[in-house]
């Protein structure tokens, strides 16, 4: 068959536009070359869902961070995915760098972001996060702020696009693409895809894509970014806390966790390998004493995690969005901070390409927006509970204690549209291993119910994918292999 | 929802469960133990190797026996136990709420609770190694339940970060399934686990025991590939220039072990410092009529003293539904005990007044090991109330001694007592 | 300190051996002198033991799992009901990985008899009933 659109790359941003063409009378198909979508710079963003001030005027991610801001508020409602305005600070330490805050109010007041304040009552400011330094002098303040789940929110777009026709492809990377008569045929190691119009959505891979096609305009650079999570019982901030910004970024950022974590980072580290997410010392080094300036009581002892991520930083260091000279070919690429923010307007700025180019675009009269809310264990009330393993017994079968998961959760989420089949999906869509022990007591039920559910083998089941089993044999086999006299490497 | 009334709910059906559960029942007071996994025993179940028993029994057992007889107790005495069966939550009133998948949402009001949920592994997280994420790294505990009872091995070549008990235990056992152990590595100067494993699971299989070294990063995206170790200075500060990579598919984590304790600070009880919850010499958390015995409370060395803990927390809680279960309880004046010089943590947090009549049995570790010692309890006027000598002290021996403060004649005015161990002042030829 | 022993195949040499007996961790240094044991370093009774027994014949008990069919978990563990020589630890447990055995199974049942004519058998840990 010959799709509408394909898109490559199962990020946040491919998964919104996928979602977003599937309310038209498309056929759409999106091809991911990891076992998993949501895993690559999606997975380690700091889901940070930024007011919109922050990006210079004549950056078009500026203006479309400002406008995807505003549509989360909708898109939360329908697609019931995490999210909450928490409001964030921009802390300024010394007085001269107030005059920097009060530019920034004017400006981004000015293009539309809502009730941005500065604050210089100190007691009004430790009021309302008292967490913060003793040191601070001022804060600009953007109550449209808020907090996502970036994978959580993946996991929701596609599977919204899959309730409304969308097809999804893992393990399936792109190695070659052909254009010829106004069709796009693409070559995945798994098989051949084609279609009319093809979106570039992949993230640190675009450039390569694009390269391809023989469009060789921008480069992408990968940067890292690391991170440290702490317990829940450490400590609990009330805002996104940000210092003041660099040439660079934003700076390292004192955060609570839509799951009640507080974490600090990211760094930013230019490098050169698109799979390099290693967390250095000096690296952790850095983001604790940065994190130490906004909050000085971060509980270093209590940190659960850390973790690296990649950002995909083009070279104009704004997004790329282009309608390509290759006819049909869209370029989605450089989407770095605040790409998470504007991922909705990303999407209706495709389908504006989209039109541009001349797809008919009809609104299916069976679209669905609502992708409904996972049912969670933690959301009931007790009574709910009694009822909910009544009528369904896994929904009493504890696997992760730290998180409190019913098996009924992680086999749902390995049945939903696009749904998880390695430990880490599970684990990203209802977080058994997420907590305290990190999968030190449910890995084991994990891996059992994965080879039930998905009809595999014990030893089979990956953490993340090809080449990552967590399980080499079973006890015995050295020995008995050994004793049969083959060789042992 | 399901109800239940008894005097002893105990949560956690591991050894310290099913050994205080063992001791109430005796008492003919209604009992239920409330067990998580599919049956009960716990983690020494998946301990299949020997060195138990030796206290309680006079024999030397292995994990399985020392457990299966307790068992097999609980069995004769008909002790009902609920297996899979998570308790989600108790109040401060001591009402349980707990699922499973065959009852649904059960309420069990009790009298006292015995709390013996046994701890958990620290993770890779809580020591921060640089490096990727690839498959192939797990605590020593998981890889040890992967083994031994699930059945699978989880990699060919190993390194083991820390040499605490469970890791050199795992040394060899992973060596007698056929695996190969590169390293063990730890950052201590010294060995974390017993002289007894270091000898018999890592010297008898020429695996090389690497102290003042840590891992400093992880090699290898999808799988494992090995690992850097470097040295570390005094204050386990990186020596630049030391560093050696070690080829392996498998890093596994033996870096300590903590109470688990969330359902206890939800309740709303004290927790101490060490993750365990602020106990008085009954074993009584801050809340009236709930105990804690085992890993919960503290992380032992040895099953035999879990069970020991487990059986006095047994008799205290029969004591507690006996004589003062819904009686008008006036506050309790106690005396706090803190740890000084060279005292990691100190049990009982607390002492009643009200009991210095009675034996108390106090538990502590040292933070480093040392030699010809003395162990001082002072009072808060600095008065020296007990004092003992020690030939040596390591952190992995907990140290165990029984006292009665009013013969050691104790000001009972008292508001706090402190234990160190000190260096012994004057050195007396040969006198230990 | 020095015994005469009468064990015909004493070991040549000698042998550095830590005890175990007590975590004091004594370095006990044994030294077969013309067919005279000479044990020096250890601080107690159980220690020169221990070290004796070390160097002339060291023995240890073996516990792992052995292959379950129709059980309620998918091994048992196992012991020797005696203490292996050392040099016998390997074939012992390759004998064992051949091995399968049936649930139910009770602790102490023995699993393999007189492994290797060594009057050693290996018997069950624990209880396992049927799947």
């Amino acid at each position: 068959m010959i799709y509408d659109v394909i898109i490559i790359g199962g990020g946040v941003t491919g998964c919104s536009i996928a979602r977003t063409l599937s309310k038209y009378n498309l056929d759409i198909c999106l091809l991911e070359k990891e076992a998993e979508i949501a895993v690559g710079t999606t997975k380690a963003n700091s889901g940070v869902i930024h007011a919109g001030y922050a990006s210079p005027r004549d950056y078009i991610k500026r203006h479309l961070c400002i406008g995807g801001n505003k549509m989360y508020t909708q898109a939360a409602e329908e697609l019931n995915f995490p999210f909450k305005r928490i409001g964030s600070f921009v802390v300024a330490l010394e007085d001269n760098q107030i005059k920097q805050l009060e530019e920034e109010r004017k400006k981004g007041t000015e293009d539309g972001v809502p009730g941005l304040e500065v604050i210089l009552d100190k007691k009004k400011i430790k009021q309302m996060e008292p967490n913060l330094t003793d040191e601070v002098v001022g804060v600009l303040h953007a109550p449209s702020a808020g907090l996502a789940s970036p994978y959580e929110l993946t996991f929701a777009l596609a599977e919204n696009a899959v309730m409304n026709g969308a097809k999804f492809f893992r393990n399936h990377e792109v190695v070659k693409i052909k254009h010829q008569d106004y069709v796009f045929t693409v070559r995945t190691f798994a098989g051949e895809f084609q279609g009319r119009n093809l979106i570039n959505a992949s993230g640190l891979y675009a450039a390569r894509i694009s390269r391809m096609l023989g469009l060789d305009y921008f480069s992408i650079m990968p940067r890292k970014g690391e991170y440290i999570l702490f317990d829940r019982n450490a400590i609990q901030l009330n805002k996104i806390l940000f210092p003041i910004p660099t040439k660079v970024s934003k700076g390292i950022l004192v955060c609570p966790t839509l799951h009640g974590n507080t974490f600090v980072g990211p760094n930013a580290q230019n490098i050169t390998d698109r799979e390099n997410i290693s967390t250095t010392t000096a690296g952790l080094k850095e983001i604790l004493e940065g994190g130490m300036k906004l909050v000085p009581n971060i509980p270093a002892r209590s940190s659960i995690r850390n973790f690296a991520g990649l950002r995909a930083v083009p070279d104009t260091y704004d997004f790329i969005i282009d309608n390509t000279d290759v006819y049909g070919f869209i370029n989605v690429a450089g989407i770095l901070s605040p790409g998470l923010t504007a991922t909705f307007a990303i999407a209706e700025k495709v389908v504006e390409f989209l039109e541009l180019l001349g797809v008919e675009l009809k609104v299916k009269e069976d679209y669905n927006p609502i992708r409904p809310k996972p049912e969670r264990f933690k959301d009931f009330t007790k009574e709910e509970l009694d009822i909910k393993i009544k009528e369904d017994p896994a929904w009493g079968r504890i696997i992760c204690r730290c998180e409190t998961i019913p098996e009924k959760e992680i086999i749902n989420a390995i049945h939903a549209p696009v749904g998880a089949n390695t430990v880490d999906g599970v684990k990203f869509r209802c977080r058994p291993g997420m907590g305290r022990c990190q999968g030190g007591f449910c890995r084991p039920r994990v891996i059992e119910i994965l080879s039930r559910e998905l009809n595999k083998k014990y030893e089979e089941i990956t953490k993340s994918g090809e080449d990552t089993n967590i399980l080499m044999g079973k006890t015995k086999d050295f020995l008995l292999k050994r004793e049969r006299g083959g060789a042992r490497k | 929802m399901k109800k239940y009334e008894v005097d002893v709910a105990v949560i956690g059906g591991g050894s310290a469960g099913i050994a205080a559960a063992i001791v109430v029942k005796k008492a003919e007071l209604d009992v239920l133990i409330l067990e998580r996994d599919k049956e009960i025993g716990g983690i020494t179940l998946q301990c299949i190797h020997n060195g138990f028993g030796l206290h309680e029994f006079e024999e030397e057992l292995t994990g399985p026996e020392y457990v299966q007889r307790f068992i097999n107790q609980a069995k004769d005495l008909n002790i009902p136990y609920k297996l899979d069966t998570m308790v989600i939550e108790f109040t401060p009133d001591k009402t349980i709420y707990a699922v499973n998948n065959k009852e649904g949402l059960i309420e069990i009001k009790a009298k006292a609770i015995i709390l013996a949920m046994g701890c958990r592994e620290k993770t890779r997280g809580a020591i921060n190694i640089p490096g990727f994420r690839p498959a192939g790294i797990l605590t020593a505990g998981q890889a040890q339940r992967f083994v031994n009872i699930e059945g699978y091995l989880p990699g060919r070549t190993y390194v083991i970060l820390g040499s605490g008990d469970i890791g050199m235990i795992m040394a060899r056992r992973l060596t007698w399934e056929g695996c190969q152990v590169k390293a063990v590595v730890e950052i201590q100067p010294y060995v974390s686990g017993l002289i007894r494993n270091e000898v018999q699971c890592l010297e008898d299989y020429g695996i090389p025991l690497i102290t003042s070294y840590t891992v400093t990063k992880i090699h290898g995206k999808e799988r494992v590939q090995g690992v850097t170790v470097s040295k570390v200075d005094r204050n386990f500060d990186r020596v630049i220039g030391s560093e050696k990579f070690i080829e392996c598919d498998t890093l596994l984590l033996s870096v300590g072990l903590i109470p688990e304790n969330e359902l206890t600070r939800e309740a709303g009880a004290k927790i101490s410092v060490m993750g365990g919850p602020v106990v008085d010499n009954n074993l009584e958390t801050t809340i009236d009529g709930v105990f804690a015995c085992g890993n919960v409370l503290q992380v032992h060395d040895l099953v035999d003293l879990v069970t020991a803990e487990a059986k006095r927390a047994g008799l205290n809680a029969i004591e507690y539904v006996k004589e003062k279960y819904g009686k008008e309880i006036g506050k309790k004046t106690q005396i706090k005990c803190t740890a000084g010089e060279n005292v990691n943590y100190i049990k009982p947090d607390l002492i009643n007044n009200a009991d210095l009549e009675r034996d108390i049995i106090f538990t502590f570790r040292v933070k480093r090991p040392d030699r010809r010692l003395l162990i001082q309890f002072k009072d808060d006027k600095n008065k020296i109330v007990y004092k003992r000598k020690k030939i040596y002290v390591i952190p992995s021996e907990m140290i165990e001694l029984k006292l009665n403060l009013r013969e050691q004649q104790i000001d009972p005015d008292c508001k706090s007592l402190e234990v160190e161990v000190i260096p012994r002042p004057e050195v007396l030829i040969e006198e230990d | 300190m020095s015994t005469k022993t009468n064990e015909s195949e004493l070991p040549e040499g000698f042998k550095d051996i830590r005890c175990i007996i007590c975590p004091t961790g004594c370095l006990v240094h044994v030294e077969n002198i013309n067919g005279e044991l000479i044990i020096e370093g250890h601080s107690c009774k159980r220690g020169e033991e221990y070290a004796r027994e070390e160097f002339v014949a060291p023995k240890r008990i073996l516990t792992t799992t052995m292959r379950v069919e129709k059980g309620f978990l998918p091994l048992i563990p196992v012991r020797s009901d005696k203490p292996i020589p050392k040099d016998r630890l390997e074939e012992t447990l390759k004998l064992i990985a051949k091995a399968q055995t049936t649930a139910p199974i009770k602790m102490g049942d023995t699993l393999l008899e007189n492994v290797f004519g060594l009057d050693i058998n290996i018997i069950a840990s624990r209880d396992l009933i049927e799947m």
